[in-house]
């Protein structure tokens, strides 16, 4: 084990620890906001994987958030199915999805496969409207919040914000296990040379379109939880401006890497509110500024800058450094 | 009869406005290599300051060209102090600053001139011009002549002059133009500086159709970016009639296709356009892309 | 430029955190016990404040409607300066939303558990309130006047903690209907509306109005959406349909661009424009007033851009107001003067509450306002509510466009009255 992979594994069990002990340190409201923290990661990790390592650029994502949160929302309003049952079901269905989507998406490459996916982020809202019956039109669905089980002395914020915690942690595993495999070593390759990769025998159309799916599903799973916390789902949630959102979270959080998936998240749901606090008048115009200044400084996003640091740790402290 | 003939010619009028504004989205992809998601924010400023300098009583042609002159400058003073130092950076970075500069100018502008919208001049006549029982826009067509004009001085401008050529080469092959001698930091600003003033043009040409807010290239911007992408992004020429494509469309669909009404009409127009990039992945009249191995 | 009291906050924020987050815990552990006994005193009401909270989009593509906010926190700046109420100082506590409904729920949160104000006031959107709805009324918060037109929020049975505000869409729809079929014959009614609640409400209450006519009269309904940068071809349409009366919901953008373009293509129905939109500075004037001649709408507020109220005390006072206390703010916008005047609104039922704020009593005086005129509603309009009423404004008037000026004319109508 090299040097930078202990100091990582450390602050992964540090990370992980501070995590669970968060929710009793703060209030529900604060834990509402974590929860809301680990929703976001989800997502991006989703978007990760197909953007970051596949090399797909998608500002469509928030489509299939939609997708997910609609999943859930109508199969808890209709037909009173468990919350904890349609999650899963909203994760297979935005994979189905995705994978179908995946499939012209083939054709397209960088800019063009960019406004295509747009195309779906601006189309989805107009759809949900459309089918009025199913997805109570454009005044959206009203949700109830899930109590803790019985048996748990959990308030319902603890609930909700351990039960993302618990996707989240599955979710991070898998895909940490599906990267570093040969699986992912065909997904990175298509990225960085698809030619030489299907040279190699990568069915390059089945691994590309299989990515869209699984990145779908994750984002769509993020999309379920989101409507369990938040109880509510209406179509102009999920406008442009979330997969917009979504694509700032991982450029800032850091492309190719799973841990910028988290950190990412929290700056899509944090410096929002600074930047209201900072000014009210504006906030936009601030959130611009953090933005740009964050790009300057850490063009390789949180991740990417933090590796470096890692690496130079290790370094100094005598480890192998090497490439993480 | 008289409807199809109406719908298309509003078609071509909101058309126009889509491939004025997509104009210069192509336009700064083939100087930069870079797509600018904040060119319709940068267009709406402009035009505000078109509007500031008309009512300090500037006459029209005045204020026009001189917003010209300062959406130039500006173009190109916002490549050298904000793109500049993450030239280098993957292209998401580019992507996300120019989206920090979007909400930047839209914040700023809402600001400054408050939400409220405002009325815009034309300068072209108020009576509209009717043909049997058609009618024309005055502006509209107006509009449509000033975006062909721009197209004619875009394709002069990198054809034939040498100016144009060391753009094209700079953003191609930037090693090889510095070889050759171009300063291809500056060409990169040039491209900004052009296709801010292209934009100006389009903002100036949109708000009177539109009115004046700092919303106002929101929903423009997502069309010039369909028109751009079924036109190509590497053909001028492509995006114009890309807008013009979609205008029409759009139109046909919302008022034909019955069950789908006006609700839908524009997740079909995005299908279709889906539908012609799967069959030609670079737009009608794009170029294909070779990429070396 | 500066929100007043907003700054100020942030100092005292950072300075209290602490204590706040050991309240917060409070509540927090508060909130696992399903009854939580009601406690005397009023969280974020002290012998010299009283806390309020509010959410309003100030960025996002809904930040036109952040002068509502900015507006109000001018009017308690003022209200501060004259000396509180009963003594109080009014602590205006407004976050930014986006008018995105988890955003909503998200700042509402820290509203109620963190900052611990003492209720919510003037809420804004129809999605976001949607979103608390549920929350606010399991928590027993008042809800007070939130900013939308949707029906929903009169519903103290179910609802017991959220009221209401402005005349709701559905009313407004259901006036112009009665004005068409007492006026116009042989009607062939053609609509235009926003895809969305708001849009929808409107086109309930009017079909609700025409009752069982509406199939016969209406001859075309056309929809748009906020990211179309026109509505010429839905014009179009609307024209070919052979319609000679059109109902336009839409908001100021898309009214004034159909105002232009009817006149443009020579179309010339009767035109019935909803409130939203009827702002002679903001969309009359950029359409035309020539093009504007003859278009009927309904008012319940002063709009600050009709020369009509050039003179009139209430609108001079506003202007006076809005000089000193919120000078950045633009004269045309007519949402500072729907903020002004739910502001004023609510600074009555405090001053009713006395020395007694406890929530509930905040909500028995909220629903039981008697005939309260207030400087920038229309002569004769009164704000009315009762244990059962939870709208408080209900009357409007029908005014026409004269090519400079709105003209009332007609009784006003009494929606609580049916």
């Amino acid at each position: 084990m090299t040097g930078a992979r202990a100091w990582e594994r450390a602050l992964v069990v540090a990370a992980l620890a501070l995590a669970c002990a968060l929710p009793f340190a703060l209030s529900g409201f604060r834990a509402f906001q974590f929860t809301q923290v680990g929703i976001y990661a989800i997502a991006l990790l989703g978007l990760n994987i197909l953007t970051g390592y596949n090399g797909q650029i998608s500002l469509g994502h928030g489509a299939f958030y939609a997708i997910g949160a609609y999943t859930t929302a109508i199969m808890l309003d209709k037909w009173n199915v468990p919350y904890g049952l349609t999650i899963p079901v909203a994760g297979l269905v935005c994979l189905v999805a995705g994978f179908l989507f995946g499939i012209p998406a083939l054709r397209l490459e960088g800019l063009y496969l960019a406004l295509a996916t747009f195309a779906l982020a601006l189309a989805v809202p107009q759809i949900l409207k459309y089918f009025e019956h199913w997805t109570g039109g454009s005044q959206g669905i009203v949700l109830s919040r899930p109590e803790a089980p019985a048996g748990l002395t959990l308030t319902p914020d603890q609930w909700l914000y351990f039960m993302t915690l618990g996707v989240l942690v599955v979710l991070f595993v898998l895909s940490a296990n599906l990267l570093r495999g040969r699986t992912g070593r065909a997904i990175v390759a298509i990225r960085d040379n698809p030619i030489a990769a299907q040279a190699m025998g990568v069915n390059t159309a089945l691994y590309k379109s299989l990515t869209f799916g699984v990145s779908a599903a994750y984002t769509g799973v993020a999309g379920a939880l989101s409507a369990v916390a938040v109880a509510f789902v209406a179509p102009d949630t999920f406008n442009v401006f979330l997969s917009i959102t979504l694509l700032v979270g991982i450029v800032v959080g850091g492309l190719a890497s799973i841990s910028g998936a988290i950190f990412g998240a929290l700056f899509i749901q944090f410096v929002p509110n600074w930047a209201q606090d900072i000014s009210k008048a504006a906030p936009w115009a601030i959130y611009g500024i953090f933005l740009i200044v964050f790009m300057y400084t850490m063009p390789r996003g949180i991740a990417g800058s933090l590796k470096l640091v890692l690496n130079r740790l290790a370094r100094a402290s005598g480890g192998a450094g090497g490439p993480v | 009869m008289e409807i199809f003939l109406q719908q298309v010619v509003s078609g071509l009028a909101t058309g126009g406005i889509y491939g004025s504004l997509a104009l210069a989205l192509v336009m700064i992809y083939q100087a930069t290599d870079v797509v600018n998601y904040a060119q319709g924010e940068m267009a709406m400023f402009s035009t505000y300051l078109a509007w500031t300098m008309i009512n300090a009583g500037l006459p029209y042609w005045a204020a026009f060209v001189a917003t010209l002159a300062i959406a130039f400058v500006g173009g190109l003073v916002i490549e050298r102090v904000v793109i500049r130092p993450v030239e280098n950076a993957p292209i998401l970075t580019i992507v996300i600053v120019c989206i920090g500069l979007l909400v930047i100018l839209n914040s700023l502008a809402g600001w400054i001139y408050s939400y409220i919208q405002k009325p815009f001049p034309s300068p072209f006549p108020e009576t509209p011009i009717v043909i049997g029982t058609v009618v024309f826009g005055a502006h509209d067509l107006g509009a449509i002549g000033v975006t062909l004009v721009v197209l004619v001085f875009l394709y002069v401008f990198f054809r034939y002059t040498m100016l144009g050529l060391a753009m094209r080469a700079a953003a191609q092959n930037p090693s090889s133009s510095r070889l050759c001698g171009i300063r291809v930091g500056w060409m990169l600003a040039v491209g900004w500086g052009l296709a801010a003033l292209v934009g100006a043009v389009a903002g100036m040409m949109v708000a009177p159709i539109v009115f004046l807010d700092p919303n106002m290239m929101g929903g423009i911007l997502i069309y010039a970016f369909a028109s751009a992408t079924l036109g190509g992004f590497t053909s001028p020429g492509g995006a114009v009639l890309g807008g013009l494509i979609v205008g029409v469309v759009e139109n046909l669909v919302g008022t034909y296709v019955r069950f789908i009404g006006t609700e839908l009409k524009l997740t079909v127009a995005l299908t279709m356009i889906l539908v012609v990039l799967v069959v030609k992945p670079s737009g009608l009249f794009g170029r294909a892309v070779v990429h070396r191995v | 430029m500066k929100v007043h009291g907003v700054q100020a906050r942030g100092k005292e924020e950072i300075m209290t955190r602490r204590r706040i987050v050991t309240l917060a815990l409070v509540a927090a552990l508060g909130l696992a016990v399903p009854t939580s006994p009601v406690s005397a005193e009023t969280p974020g009401v002290t012998g010299t404040e009283i806390r309020i909270g509010h959410t309003n989009p100030y960025s996002g593509n809904a930040s036109a409607y952040g002068t509502i906010g900015k507006v109000i926190a001018a009017y308690f700046t003022k209200v501060n300066g004259e000396g509180g109420i009963n003594g109080r100082k009014i602590n205006f506590i407004t976050y930014d939303d986006g008018y995105s409904p988890p955003k909503t729920v998200e700042m509402v949160r820290r509203l109620v558990e963190q900052d611990q104000v003492a209720f919510l006031f003037n809420t804004l959107g129809t999605p976001t309130n949607s979103a608390i709805h549920k929350y606010v009324n399991a928590q027993k918060i008042p809800h007070l006047f939130v900013a939308t037109g949707a029906t929903k929020w009169g519903d103290p049975q179910h609802f017991p903690w959220t009221m209401g505000w402005q005349p709701n869409y559905q009313t407004e729809g259901h006036i112009y209907a009665r004005y068409v079929l007492k006026n116009v014959p042989n009607a062939r009614i053609g609509i235009l509306y926003q895809n969305d609640d708001y849009g929808k409400d409107y086109v309930k209450g009017f079909k609700d109005g025409l009752g069982d006519a509406a199939k016969k009269l209406i001859v075309m309904e056309q929809t748009y959406e906020t990211s179309d940068p026109t509505i010429d071809s839905q014009i179009v349409n609307l024209k070919n349909s052979g319609a000679n009366v059109f109902f336009n919901v839409t908001i100021p953008k898309y009214a004034a661009q159909a105002i232009k373009k009817s006149a443009e293509i020579g179309w010339k129905p009767l035109h019935l424009l909803n409130n939203v939109s009827n702002s002679v500075g903001a969309v009359l004037k950029p359409a035309g007033f020539q093009n504007s001649k003859d278009i009927v709408s309904t008012f319940y507020l002063k709009d600050p851009t009709d020369p009509t109220w050039k003179d009139d005390q209430g609108y001079r006072d506003w202007l006076a107001f809005m000089k000193k206390y919120y000078p950045e703010g633009d004269l045309a916008d007519l949402g500072n003067v729907f903020g002004y005047t739910a502001a004023q609104g609510l600074v009555h039922v405090l001053k009713q509450c006395g020395d007694n704020l406890s929530r509930e009593n905040i909500m028995k005086q909220a629903a039981s306002i008697k005939n309260l005129s207030l400087p920038m509603l229309l002569p004769g309009i009164k704000v009315n509510t009762s244990p059962t009423d939870f709208y408080p404004i209900e009357q409007e008037q029908l005014a026409k466009f004269d090519g400079e000026r709105w003209v009332l004319f007609g009784e006003i109508y009494d929606a609580g009255k049916k």
